[in-house]
C-alpha cells in the first residue's frame, strides 16, 4: 500500500507545494490551448467513433448464438486488442499507412493515389485513426454486457402489445442502453485523454495534444523551469478526468437499476 | 431471436469489415517485418534474429522481462498478505483497500509519471541506477488489475473458517497465508500474473520519462534507425502477450467451471 500512498501524497503535493499562479497561467498560453483543444477533439471523436462502431460491433456479436465460435472468438479477441496499445501498436500502422507502408504501396500500384499524402497519420487526424483502433474492442467489451442485459421477454412483451420491431427499439431497448452507452463513451473519453504511448512513437514533431506538451514540459533541457508547467498541465489532465470519472460514475449508478 | 436473410448478410459484411481494420495492420506489420529493403528486395527472417543477436536489444528484452517477474513477485507478497489479513481481521478497512488499489486506474499514468519523478531521483540514488527499480513504479501501475483477479478468487473460497481451522490446529499467520490461502487461491493470483506481465511488457509511459531501456523504449529507439527490427520486436512482444491475455480468457472460463462466482 505504501507506493500508491507515495505516488497520490507526491502527485497532490508537487501540484500544491508550489503556491505559485505562474503556472496555472501557462495554461492559458496559446500552446497550452491549442494542446487542450488537441485532446478534447482527439478524445471526443475517438470515443464517438468508438461508442458507435463498437456498439454495433458488440450487437452483431450477442445477436449471435451464445455458442457460437465467432462470438467467443471475437469477445476473446477484443479483450487482447482493448489492452494492445503503445509503441506496437503505432508501429502497425506505420507498417499499414506509414509512407512506406504495406498498404499504401498496395493503394499507389493499383490506383497511383497516394494514400500517405502529406504525412496526416503523424498529426491529429492519424491519431484520430490509430486510437480509434483501441477504443473499438473496449466498447465492445464494455458494452456487450448491457446488450446481453436486455431480456428477450420484453421484447416479446413489446410485440405481443402491437409494436414493431422499430417500435421496441425506439420505445424500450434505446432508452434502457442510452444511460450505458453514454458511460461508456465517458470511459473511452477518459481512455483516449490518458493516453500516452502511441501518440509519443507516432508524433515527434509539434504538441498537438496536452500528454506530449507534459513531455515536452518535464524532458526539456532547454528551457529550464519547465518542469512546473508540467505540473500544471497534469492537474488539468487530473481535472478533466476527476469530471468525466465522476459523470462515469452517476451514469454507472442510474443503469445498474435496470442491468442485474 | 430469429434473424432475416438480410441481417444475416449485413452481419456477415460488417464482421468482415472489422476483422479488415482489425487484423490487416497486424498482417502489414508482419509482412514489413521480414522485408528487404533497399537495391534487392526479398524476404529474410534476419530481422526477428535481431532479437537475439543485437546487444542492445537483447539486454532491454532481459530487463523487462525481469521487471515483469519482480513486478509479479512484489505485488503478491504485498497484496496477498494485505487482503487476506484485511478480510479476516479489519472488514472496514476494505472500502479503503479498494479505493487505495483502485485509484491508479483513474489517474492518468503520465501524471502519476510527474509526480513520481522527484521521488524517482533519490530512489535511484539509494539503489543505483538499474532499469529494475521500476518495479515500484509497476506495482501501483498492476494494482487495480490485480486486485481484482485476488478479490475475486478470495470471494469465492470461505477464508475465515479455512484460517480459523488453521489457527486451532496451531497453525502462524504466515503458514496460514502461505500454505492454506494461497494454493486455494492460484486461479486468481495466476490471472493476476498475466495481466501484470502483459502490462508490464507494454509499459512506455514510465520508462521513457524516467529514462530507462526496457523493451518498448528500445524499440521505439531501435524504430528511428531499423524499422524492420523494430517491427519484428514489436510484434514478437504483441504475440507474447497475446498468449498470455488468451490464456487469461481460458483460466477464467475454468473458475466459472467450477460453479465459483466472479
Amino acid at each position: 500500500m505504501v507506493p500508491t500512498l507515495t505516488v497520490v501524497v507526491g502527485a497532490f503535493q508537487d501540484e500544491d507545494g508550489r503556491p505559485t499562479l505562474g503556472n496555472l497561467e501557462a495554461l492559458t498560453s496559446e500552446a497550452a490551448l491549442t494542446a487542450l483543444r488537441g485532446s478534447l477533439i482527439l478524445s471526443a471523436s475517438t470515443a464517438l467513433i468508438g461508442a458507435v462502431l463498437g456498439a454495433l460491433l458488440a450487437y452483431l456479436i450477442v445477436s449471435m448464438p451464445p455458442q457460437a465460435l465467432m462470438r467467443r472468438a471475437t469477445l476473446a479477441v477484443s479483450g487482447v486488442l482493448a489492452q494492445f496499445g503503445g509503441v506496437v501498436l503505432a508501429f502497425a500502422w506505420i507498417a499499414t499507412i506509414g509512407p512506406v507502408g504495406v498498404v499504401t504501396n498496395a493503394v499507389l500500384e493499383l490506383t497511383g493515389a497516394n494514400l500517405y499524402g502529406t504525412g496526416w497519420l503523424f498529426g491529429l487526424p492519424g491519431l484520430i485513426v490509430v486510437y480509434s483502433y483501441f477504443q473499438i474492442p473496449l466498447m465492445v467489451i464494455v458494452f456487450a454486457p448491457a446488450f446481453e442485459g436486455l431480456r428477450p421477454q420484453w421484447r416479446e412483451a413489446a410485440i405481443n402489445l402491437g409494436a414493431s420491431t422499430w417500435d421496441y427499439w425506439r420505445h424500450v431497448a434505446i432508452p434502457l442502453l442510452r444511460p450505458a452507452f453514454l458511460g461508456a463513451v465517458l470511459l473511452l473519453f477518459a481512455n483516449a485523454f490518458a493516453a500516452y504511448a502511441t501518440a509519443a512513437v507516432l508524433v515527434s514533431q509539434g504538441q498537438p495534444i496536452v500528454p506530449l506538451m507534459i513531455r515536452q514540459a518535464i524532458t526539456s533541457e532547454v528551457l529550464l523551469g519547465q518542469a512546473n508547467v508540467g505540473f500544471a498541465l497534469a492537474l488539468e489532465m487530473i481535472v478533466v478526468v476527476t469530471l468525466v470519472m465522476v459523470g462515469y460514475n452517476v451514469l454507472l449508478k442510474r443503469t445498474s437499476r435496470w442491468m442485474r | 431471436m430469429r434473424h432475416s436473410t438480410g441481417f444475416k448478410v449485413f452481419r456477415a459484411a460488417a464482421m468482415v469489415a472489422f476483422a479488415a481494420y482489425f487484423f490487416v495492420p497486424l498482417l502489414a506489420m508482419f509482412d514489413f517485418s521480414i522485408q528487404v529493403r533497399g537495391s534487392a528486395p526479398g524476404r529474410t527472417w534476419d530481422n526477428w534474429a535481431l532479437m537475439i543477436t543485437d546487444e542492445d536489444l537483447r539486454s532491454s528484452i532481459v530487463a523487462s522481462l525481469l521487471l515483469a517477474l519482480f513486478t509479479v513477485v512484489l505485488m503478491v507478497a504485498l497484496l496477498v498478505p494485505t487482503m487476506v489479513w484485511v478480510r479476516l481481521r479489519v472488514p472496514r478497512a476494505k472500502r479503503l483497500i479498494e479505493f487505495l488499489c483502485l485509484l491508479p486506474l483513474t489517474i492518468p499514468a503520465l501524471v502519476i509519471v510527474v509526480g513520481i519523478s522527484n521521488v524517482y531521483s533519490w530512489v535511484t540514488y539509494l539503489l543505483g541506477d538499474s532499469a529494475l527499480v521500476l518495479t515500484f513504479a509497476y506495482v501501483v501501475l498492476v494494482l487495480p488489475y490485480s486486485y481484482r483477479a485476488i478479490d475475486a478468487a478470495l470471494s469465492a473460497i470461505d477464508a475465515a473458517t479455512l484460517s480459523e481451522a488453521a489457527r486451532s490446529l496451531g497453525a502462524g499467520w504466515f503458514t496460514v497465508i502461505v500454505r492454506i490461502i494461497m494454493p486455494n487461491i492460484t486461479s486468481g493470483i495466476l490471472g493476476a500474473a498475466f495481466i501484470s506481465v502483459a502490462l508490464v511488457l507494454g509499459e512506455f509511459v514510465f520508462a521513457s520519462l524516467l529514462h530507462f531501456d526496457t523493451l518498448p523504449v528500445a524499440m521505439a529507439a531501435l524504430y528511428k534507425s531499423n524499422g524492420p527490427a523494430a517491427m519484428a520486436a514489436a510484434l514478437a512482444s504483441m504475440i507474447l502477450v497475446a498468449v498470455l491475455l488468451v490464456g487469461l480468457t481460458f483460466l477464467s472460463r475454468d473458475r466459472h467451471k467450477q460453479g465459483a462466482s466472479s
